[in-house]
């Protein structure tokens, strides 16, 4: 359903509060500026969290949407 | 937004136990993720909390609110919180380290990070670990039993990084 070309993946299913935020932070310093994370989590919070971090990081939230239990979240590196 | 100016976190850490090891070492990591200055102050209790060998156990009987649930079983039954009256709580032998190790099993299952590693990414991250050099000597705690990287220092120490700081909490 997501057609969103992405460079990395990052699977934070069965995490909590904050694994999934501390995570992708790790996974986004290793990428390359313009470069498309996907991750998935299944912290509901991680919506909020996720939208708040790109927010303050100045990362990009391309989109997030709901796939089952699944948050999938595409980032792009600034 | 990565501006000039880093957003800066300074925490006071008091308390000891696992339950409250938390809040310190979640918001410094989270902080610290989300490209802000952190320093913790390591006080009182607190202090434990940069020994290398992390022994945090939480304490039943001083938190009466807190739900008691077993981390095994059907999920009607992990749902259950159970009534334990302070007379057992507080004075049954093992009854902390019994609780200690459910909780520890609890938050596991739901996929939350243990205290070592919440630290050490707080370590990984950079985050300004200040050990209370009053406590040390009251409690005859010497800088060898700590993690690498922490500072010693006072009230003074905490609050010239404080000064600076964008948001301050006591925990």
């Amino acid at each position: 359903m997501n057609d969103q070309a992405y460079d990395q993946e990052l699977d934070c299913k069965g995490m909590n509060c904050p694994l999934p935020i501390l995570k992708t932070k790790k996974q986004i310093d290793t990428m390359g500026s313009g470069e498309v994370l996907k991750m998935i989590a299944t912290d509901p919070g991680s919506i909020n969290d996720m939208t708040s971090w790109t927010k303050r990081t100045g990362n990009e939230l391309l989109s997030h949407s709901q796939d089952g239990g699944d948050y999938v979240f595409f980032i792009k590196k600034t | 937004m990565s501006e000039t100016k880093p957003k800066r976190l300074a925490l006071i850490a008091s308390q000891g136990t696992l339950d409250w090891a938390y809040p310190p070492f979640i918001l410094a990591s989270t902080a610290a993720a989300m490209d802000m200055e952190v320093g913790i102050f390591f006080t009182f209790y607190g202090l434990t909390l940069l020994q290398k060998d992390l022994s945090a156990k939480v304490a039943p009987q001083t938190n009466p609110a807190m739900p008691m649930k077993m981390p095994f079983g059907p999920q009607g039954f992990q749902n259950i919180s159970w009534p334990i009256p302070n007379v057992i709580a507080g004075n049954v032998p093992g009854f902390e380290t019994m609780a200690t190790s459910l909780m520890k099993k609890t938050f596991a299952n739901k996929g939350v990070a243990s205290i070592e590693e919440l630290r050490d990414i707080c370590v990984e991250m950079g985050v300004k670990l200040i050990g209370c050099q009053m406590t040390m000597d009251v409690f005859g705690f010497t800088k060898d039993q700590f993690i690498d990287g922490v500072d010693l220092g006072g009230a003074a120490t905490f609050l010239e990084f404080a000064a600076d700081s964008d948001i301050s909490l006591f925990v």
